[in-house]
Order: structure tokens, then C-alpha cells, then sequence
């Protein structure tokens, strides 16, 4: 079976490097998978999980902030941060989830904080999500 | 002459000098280290990046978007990077004097101008001298998360989105090596010039939605990233520099202890002789 070669890199360094037959990934326009021999394509993602298919193991990421830029034999992932399930700090998400809930709550009129808060509950549940499965 | 104990005294104050000169500078070399390697670990996101940015910029549909064009300037932004802390030779004095410089010759009034700074050293400065210093970042750890610096970089990026100013430039200290580092100058805003990585043969690229969204996107990630590569190159810099600084002082204060112990020595010498003559002479005159 054919694989691509995938990496996800940040701004404080690579955080994963290997092969998979299957990427998926969520982008603004809705859900990409993309098997090997893809045409070259750059779409932005939100703030989701990512997956590496490979045979039957199901590879998971989480990702805030980037997009992915395609080759036929290449997905590369730039994003402000990803994390494997193994390096997320479970309690350290469930406390920004907290803050930001609390966030929403009152700052309903303000838009720049509503926002921000928004954003932070996003990636605090995308990572209790990626743990919690 | 200084008397035996005050010469004994500043010997020893020298040496106290010496270890702490000695300590900063095996600290800053540690430090050197692990901020030249995660200057290394930003690259291969910074290249990626670059290339995708590239690819769309120079694109034949060419796509469009406000921070690729330039603009009549009303106001120009100063992207100033700093130290925390002093103790690191010319390192702060020779960025805040060239911009302070700079500043002056194209600008008659604080209107024209608005200044974001990182690290006290160069807080201080400008706000000493009455400059208008609207975003400031102190005590960033020695290896900053590009966490640490999101918030003011993307607040710099959406000023200039906001017609707040109409260009940006970067000044930073560059690490060349560990005992050279260039002061560099660099328009960060509008991104008339950007590099194509090296000049490889670029995928032309499906855009998903449209090229004008992920313009959008990848823009602003891009100006910002290119601040935070910034800021690890001025991270090495400035432990660079500060090694170097604390080798010449443990160099000198070496030196200092030499003459010091040499004149003790003499002193001591002399005092020996001076007693001597004195015994002789008092025996002399009771005979």
C-alpha cells in the first residue's frame, strides 16, 4: 500500500515525522482526507484533531492554529501548536477550559476577550477530547 | 603607597569579582547552547512556511492582500528586541543606539512613529526619553515558547492591519557566531520581498477555500512567526555576547590580581627591610 510521508511541524520544532496511508484532517471548509497522490493543495485548518491512518492504527493529534500544505507524496502541517495525546498535560487543559468558561460568562460585551476566550475553550477541549478517547 | 591591608583587601574584593564574572559567563555559554538549538529546531517551520508563502505571493493568479502592498506611510512601527538584564556588553547599547539614531533622522515628531520593545533594557530607554512605546513584552524566560510571544506578535501584526501604522521594521541583534553578532535591520511590513526558499521548483498549489482566505491565514502566521525567529536569534545573541563580555572581565580581573599581588609583594618586601634596618641600626646605637 502506498504512504505518504507526513510531518507536523511548530514553531518550537517538529513535533511528529513518519508514514501514513491516510490523513485527515479538518479544515475550514469542512473535512479533507487525503490518500497518497494527492494534488498539491494549502488549506487552513481549525482547531481539531488530526489523524494518521496506517493499516489499523489510527494516530491522533492535536492541532490549533496552522494548515496543511499537500504534496502527492508529502502533508506537511504548520501550525502555532500541535501535541500528541501522550504530551498533553490533561490537567492544564481542564483548567484553561474552566478559565475560559468563566471568561464567557462575563465577558459578553467586550469582543477581543470574548474571542480569545472562545479560542482557548476550543483548544482546551480539543485536547481533554484527544485524551479522553 | 597603599598600605599592606588596603592592597590585601582589593585582592581580595578582585577575586570575589572574578567568580561571579567567571560563573555568568559559564551560564551564559549553557544558555548559548540551548538557544542556538532552538534556533535550529524553528528552522525547518520557518523554511516550510516561507515556501508556501512564496508560492502563493509569486503565484501567476496572484492573489492580493493588504500586507503584501505597500502604502503611502503615515506612521512607521519599530520592532526593538532587547535584554532583560544588563551585564552583556555592547549588546543593548549598539541596537537602541542605532535605532535612536534612526528614529531621529526620519522622524520630526512622536506622531510618526510608534515603538514595541522586548526587554527592559530597551523599555527603559525609550520611556526615559519620552518615545511612545505602545506594546512592551519584559522577563521573557531565556528559552521562549512561541506561546510566550502569540499574544504581542499577532497584536503587532493586527496593528498594522488596522492602519494603526503602514510599516514595520525589526531590529534585533543577528548571532553569528559566539563572538559575532550583527545588528540587523529588517522590513517585516508590508512583505515586499520574500524569499522563495532557495529557489526550488514550487508546487503550484490548489487553494481550499480561495487563495484570498488562506492569504488571510497564512499572513499574519508568517509576520509572526518571522518575529519569533527574530527573538531566538536575539536570545543567542545575547548570551553570546554576554559570554564573551564576562571572558574579558574574568580576563581582566586575572590581570588586576596579578599587579595587585605583585605590588602586595613589593609592600610586604619593603616593610621586611624597613624592620631590619631598624633592628640594625637600634643595636648599632646601643654598642
Amino acid at each position: 500500500m502506498n504512504t505518504l510521508k507526513v510531518s507536523v511541524v511548530t514553531p518550537d520544532g517538529p513535533v511528529y515525522e513518519g508514514e501514513a496511508e491516510l490523513v485527515s484532517v479538518k479544515a475550514k471548509s469542512g473535512e479533507l482526507g487525503i490518500l497518497p497522490g494527492h494534488i498539491p493543495l494549502v488549506a487552513p485548518l481549525t482547531i481539531n484533531a488530526v489523524r494518521f491512518k496506517n493499516g489499523a492504527d489510527t494516530l491522533l493529534l492535536a492541532v490549533s492554529g496552522g494548515f496543511v500544505e499537500v504534496r502527492p507524496k508529502q502533508v506537511t502541517i504548520l501550525a502555532e501548536s500541535a501535541e500528541l495525546p501522550s504530551d498533553i498535560d490533561v490537567e492544564r487543559a481542564r483548567a484553561a477550559k474552566e478559565r475560559a468558561e468563566q471568561r464567557l460568562n462575563q465577558a459578553k460585551q467586550d469582543n477581543v476577550d470574548f474571542r480569545r476566550a472562545e479560542l482557548a475553550l476550543k483548544r482546551a477541549i480539543n485536547r481533554l477530547d484527544l485524551t479522553g478517547k | 603607597m597603599a598600605s599592606l591591608r588596603d592592597i590585601k583587601s582589593r585582592i581580595t574584593s578582585t577575586k570575589k569579582t572574578k567568580q561571579i564574572t567567571k560563573a555568568m559567563q559559564m551560564v551564559s555559554a549553557a544558555k548559548l547552547n540551548r538557544a542556538e538549538m532552538n534556533a535550529k529546531s524553528f528552522v525547518p517551520y520557518m523554511e516550510k512556511i516561507q515556501e508556501v508563502v512564496g508560492s502563493i505571493a509569486n503565484g501567476s493568479s496572484g492573489g492580493s492582500h493588504p500586507m503584501l502592498e505597500s502604502r503611502e506611510v503615515k506612521k512607521t512601527g519599530y520592532v526593538v528586541i532587547t535584554s532583560d538584564r544588563g551585564l552583556a556588553g555592547a549588546y543593548n547599547s549598539s541596537v537602541l543606539r542605532h535605532v535612536y539614531r534612526t528614529i531621529n533622522e526620519r522622524h520630526n515628531s512622536t506622531d510618526e512613529y510608534a515603538i514595541i520593545v522586548a526587554g527592559k533594557v530597551g523599555l527603559s530607554f525609550f520611556k526615559k526619553r519620552g518615545m511612545p512605546v505602545v506594546e512592551s513584552i519584559v522577563g521573557l524566560s531565556d528559552q521562549p515558547a512561541f506561546a510566550d510571544i502569540k499574544d504581542i506578535a499577532s497584536r503587532t501584526v493586527g496593528m498594522f492591519e488596522d492602519g494603526a501604522f503602514d510599516e514595520l521594521y525589526l531590529y534585533y541583534n543577528h548571532y553569528v557566531s559566539a563572538i559575532q553578532q550583527d545588528l540587523t535591520e529588517r522590513k517585516l511590513l508590508p512583505l515586499t520581498d520574500i524569499e522563495t526558499g532557495g529557489g526550488k521548483s514550487l508546487a503550484s498549489y490548489e487553494y481550499e477555500p480561495s487563495e484570498e482566505e488562506i492569504l488571510e491565514i497564512l499572513l499574519p502566521q508568517y509576520a509572526e512567526s518571522l518575529i519569533y525567529g527574530a527573538l531566538l536569534d536575539a536570545k543567542a545573541a545575547e548570551h553570546a555576547s554576554r559570554m564573551t563580555a564576562m571572558r574579558s572581565a574574568t580576563d581582566n580581573a586575572d590581570d588586576l590580581i596579578g599587579d595587585l599581588t605583585l605590588s602586595y609583594n613589593r609592600a610586604r618586601q619593603a616593610s621586611i627591610t624597613q624592620e631590619l634596618t631598624e633592628i640594625v641600626s637600634g643595636a648599632a646605637a646601643l654598642e
